[in-house]
């Protein structure tokens, strides 16, 4: 069965390089033969990229250890969850998720243009062709998911016990759709270059691909946030980690190119911008991939050696040289059609978002690479913390929530300032209303910047809801429809731009959480016996009794031992609740520990208990000192190493039962963090608005089908004899 | 204003504002960073009052707890030098003896004292996806 996936790589690699080479041939020529033939190679490759995960995933659920990658990845008792999801935990398994991912967006962007954008699609055929061929040409050469074992053991290591959380699941490919949906943009682009049309049709082909690229990247990123926060026991959701800031810098200069499209669809301006925008988000992609599976930033945070480093910075250089080769040679061609009329207009507020935008991702980079930087200047090695990042990004985030209120209600090509003024009477008079409320019932005083956060958030929730309350109730002027259908209406006709108001309210909403719980949080790292009590943020928590059990993880990860608290917690109002904080350990496969000891000195998981609240989050994790049963371990390995499975569960399990009876002082970390639920309610809001922009609208649907009916008319016209 | 003069003078605003920026990136980056070093780099040339990032193995038999101090020898991933660290804060789930650590602090007569919650560890050995360098209790 190996043989086969292996061959359908091989096929893979052959049928995209034939696909870029039909393509370009067949657009040079004219010959329209060989354009058809080249699109149509890559079906064939999304349908070859098809067979290929069916073999491995086969291979995964059936525990076919003779794999290696299942062998590395899984086991028979891994949930059967986690071995659908395992092949994405590894190397090679994620490089082809992104070939498979990336084949099936090709093919959905060249059916849908089949029969439109005639210069451009050949060009970005072959572009997309060469982006998979690359990662098959991995795959092929170094990294072959089908690798096989010659003597297969009987069981797999199993997946990383760290990882087995349902968002980290569904996280690794919601980034790799956003970050292979940004391919598609970038190819559209490369083919109007190449072509020399650089009007607004390939923004019109594909802005509706980079806005689902951008909601899945958006949508992952928060996925990566909850799962940081739930499992991994030190309960933040962003650390600046290299890995983190990969995947928001092609998100950032995303957003930016969402915006500024608007600008070149519109007025006709800001060409070379779009195009540089979306290669930098391209290649922020690749390197984001590249970051994640290179270990270059290997100091900080090694994540295993990789073979793969070299070849993704030479693609990675290959495609920035092409591009600014590329991009210069089409200067002339990418002139302006408009000047900017004035600096209170609706242009020149996209292009100061864009700063902004692209300012932070220059912020985020400089911060990851700073390593390598200060090694290059200074010759030593040297990093910067959250603090610095904090620092930098957290004036930059005020100057886009203000430019998010302004923006939306200034007018294209220029706007008097009495107009600006009256469109601002009802959104500063909510700010200042937030003001002083926040003054007064919380300490949002203490902490200015919160305050200013908070706000600018309410002058942007206003002008949303100014902007929706006028345009519904021009709508029932004219229609006379009731408040309801007339917002729905309203919404329907202009998704694109209301789906855009409510994308801004997340984002606001978002940021609001972040404020909150970064300006407020209470942290108590505390060691308690059973019976102590102690306070943090309001809430008196008292650790009442050890839990120790077996074979009964909550998270259905599998894990065989679980340690863990009752804690129960009262409020201020006297509500009282329990938390139920464990650790889960997972048994390790080196035989050096003795067959019992192996069962605790394995991995271990914090599994969080999180009282979830919309004011704010009660967060617990325990941390149970297990060496008190380092002697009784060390003596069951001497008595029972050699006893039958049934005997060694029976010690196991008295073991846990001493530590429940006697348990040792604990360590317990406990968060009160104010808002930080509107983070994940912020971003449901965001992911609401981008589905609502991305929908197609009626309107577009009739276009789609006039243009296609002029299109079959054209045709027949031209078969007429003349 | 002729729009030609004001285009150029928004321009050279616009370049204004992005040199700050980029002054205050390299500025603070290389003021407030932290060097990377080994045990035996601390040591023998760390100076007081200064940061380091100090990343190295955490000794066989080395660790030891104090009330909410957790105290452990790290050495040289060769094995040549080690020095003594204190560190209160979090403990990652995958810190064991014998793994490699990275944690910051500065030196205090003779030991590295560590900053609040500064202790990452690496991923042991394995290939495993994203974040495996884990904070966490």
């Amino acid at each position: 069965m190996a043989g086969i996936g292996s061959a359908c790589l091989f096929a893979g690699l052959l049928t995209a390089v034939y696909a870029a080479g039909a393509s370009v041939y067949g657009a040079r020529a004219g010959n329209g033969a060989f354009v058809i033939s080249g699109r149509r190679a890559i079906y064939c490759l999304a349908a070859l990229m098809l067979g290929a995960t069916a073999v491995l995933q086969s291979a995964f659920l059936r525990s076919d250890f003779s794999y290696a990658l299942v062998a590395e990845g899984s086991s028979t008792d891994t949930p059967t969850f986690y071995k659908v999801t395992a092949m994405w935990a590894t190397q090679d398994g994620s490089l082809l998720l992104w070939a498979l991912l990336l084949s099936l967006f090709s093919s959905a962007v060249l059916f849908l243009t089949r029969r439109s954008l005639r210069g451009i699609a050949p060009y970005a055929t072959a572009v997309l062709a060469v982006v998979a061929g690359f990662f098959l040409l991995l795959m092929v050469g170094w990294e072959n998911p089908f690798g096989t074992l010659a003597n297969p053991p009987a069981e797999g290591s199993g997946l990383n016990p760290l990882l087995r959380h349902p968002a980290m699941m569904i996280h690794p490919p919601m980034l790799y759709t956003g970050y292979v949906g940004f391919s598609i943009p970038f190819a559209f682009a490369v083919g109007a270059l190449i072509t020399r049309n650089t009007g607004a049709d390939w923004i019109r082909a594909t802005r509706r691909f980079a806005l689902v690229a951008w909601t899945f990247l958006g949508t992952g990123i928060m996925l990566g946030a909850l799962w940081s926060y739930t499992e991994l026991g030190w309960g933040g959701y962003w650390a600046w980690d290299p890995v983190e800031n990969a995947s928001l810098m092609p998100w950032l200069v995303g957003t930016a190119f969402l915006h500024s499209i608007m600008v070149q669809e519109k007025r006709g301006m800001l060409k070379i911008w779009n195009v540089c925008l979306i290669i930098a988000t391209f290649v922020l992609a690749l390197l984001g991939t590249f970051l994640v599976r290179s270990g270059i930033l290997d100091s900080i945070h090694a994540f295993g050696a990789s073979t793969i480093g070299v070849q993704f910075l030479v693609f990675i250089a290959l495609v920035v040289i092409g591009s600014t080769v590329l991009v210069i040679s089409r200067l002339p061609h990418l002139r302006s059609e408009a000047r900017l009329d004035s600096l209170l207009s609706r242009e020149a507020f996209f292009l100061l978002n864009n700063l902004v935008l692209v300012g932070l991702c220059l912020v985020v980079f400089w911060g990851t690479f700073f390593p390598l930087i200060s090694e290059a200047v200074t010759g030593t090695e040297a990093s910067v913390g959250p603090p610095w990042f904090n620092r930098l990004t957290t004036p930059l985030a005020l100057v886009l929530v203000l430019l998010m209120a302004i923006g939306p209600v200034v007018s294209w090509r220029r706007m008097s300032p009495a107009g600006l003024v009256r469109a601002f009477k009802w959104p500063v008079l909510g700010a200042l209303l937030t003001l002083l409320v926040a003054l007064a019932l919380t300490p949002a005083g203490e902490r200015p910047l919160a305050l200013l956060m908070a706000c600018f958030a309410a002058l942007v929730l206003v002008v949303v809801g100014q902007e929706f309350w006028r345009g519904a109730s021009a709508r029932r002027t004219i229609s006379g429809d009731p408040w309801p259908r007339a917002l729905s209406r309203l919404v329907a006709r202009n998704r694109r731009r209301y789906g855009g108001y409510i994308a801004h309210a997340g984002i606001v909403v978002l940021f609001l959480g972040v404020a909150g719980s970064s300006a407020f949080l209470q942290q108590r790292d505390l060691r308690l016996s059973p019976g102590d009590t102690f306070s943090s943020g309001g809430y008196h928590i008292t650790y009442e009794k050890a839990t120790a059990t077996l074979g009964e993880d909550r998270a259905g990860s599998g894990a065989p031992i679980t340690f863990g608290a009752v804690l129960r917690a009262r409020d201020e109002n006297g509500k009282t609740f329990t938390l139920r904080p464990s650790r889960n350990f997972y048994p390790t496969q080196d035989a050096s520990k003795g067959a019992i000891g192996r069962f605790f000195e394995g991995e271990a998981t914090s599994e969080v208990d999180v009282r979830w609240g919309l004011r704010r989050d009660l967060w617990t994790a325990i941390r149970p000192d297990i060496s008190a049963l380092a002697d009784p371990i060390r003596e069951a390995n001497a008595k029972f190493g050699n006893s039958s499975g049934d005997v060694q569960a029976l010690v196991i399990a008295a073991l846990a039962e001493r530590y429940r009876r006697n348990p040792p002082p604990a360590t317990f970390r406990a968060i009160v963090s104010p808002l930080v639920s509107w983070i994940w309610i912020g971003g449901g809001i965001v992911l609401l608005g981008a589905l609502i922009a991305a929908w197609p609208s009626p309107e577009a649907r009739l276009r789609r089908v006039r243009s296609l009916y002029s299109a079959r008319l054209g045709r027949d016209l031209r078969a007429e004899p003349s | 204003m002729d729009p030609s003069r004001k285009r150029r003078l928004r321009l050279v605003v616009a370049l204004g504002a992005a040199l700050i920026l980029a002054g205050a990136l390299v500025y603070t980056s290389f003021s407030g960073s932290t060097e990377a070093s080994t045990p035996s780099e601390v040591v023998a040339s760390a100076e007081p009052g200064r940061s380091y990032e100090l990343t190295g193995k955490v000794a066989r038999q080395s660790v030891a707890r104090e009330h909410d101090r957790l105290r452990f020898v790290i050495r040289d991933r060769d094995g040549t030098g080690s020095v003594p660290v204190s560190y209160e804060g979090v403990v990652p789930d995958p810190f064991r003896e014998g793994r490699e650590v990275i944690v910051s602090g500065e030196m205090k007569n003779g030991t590295f004292v560590a900053e609040r919650d500064s202790l990452v560890t690496k991923c042991p050995s394995k290939f495993t996806k994203e974040q495996t360098a884990s904070r966490g209790t």
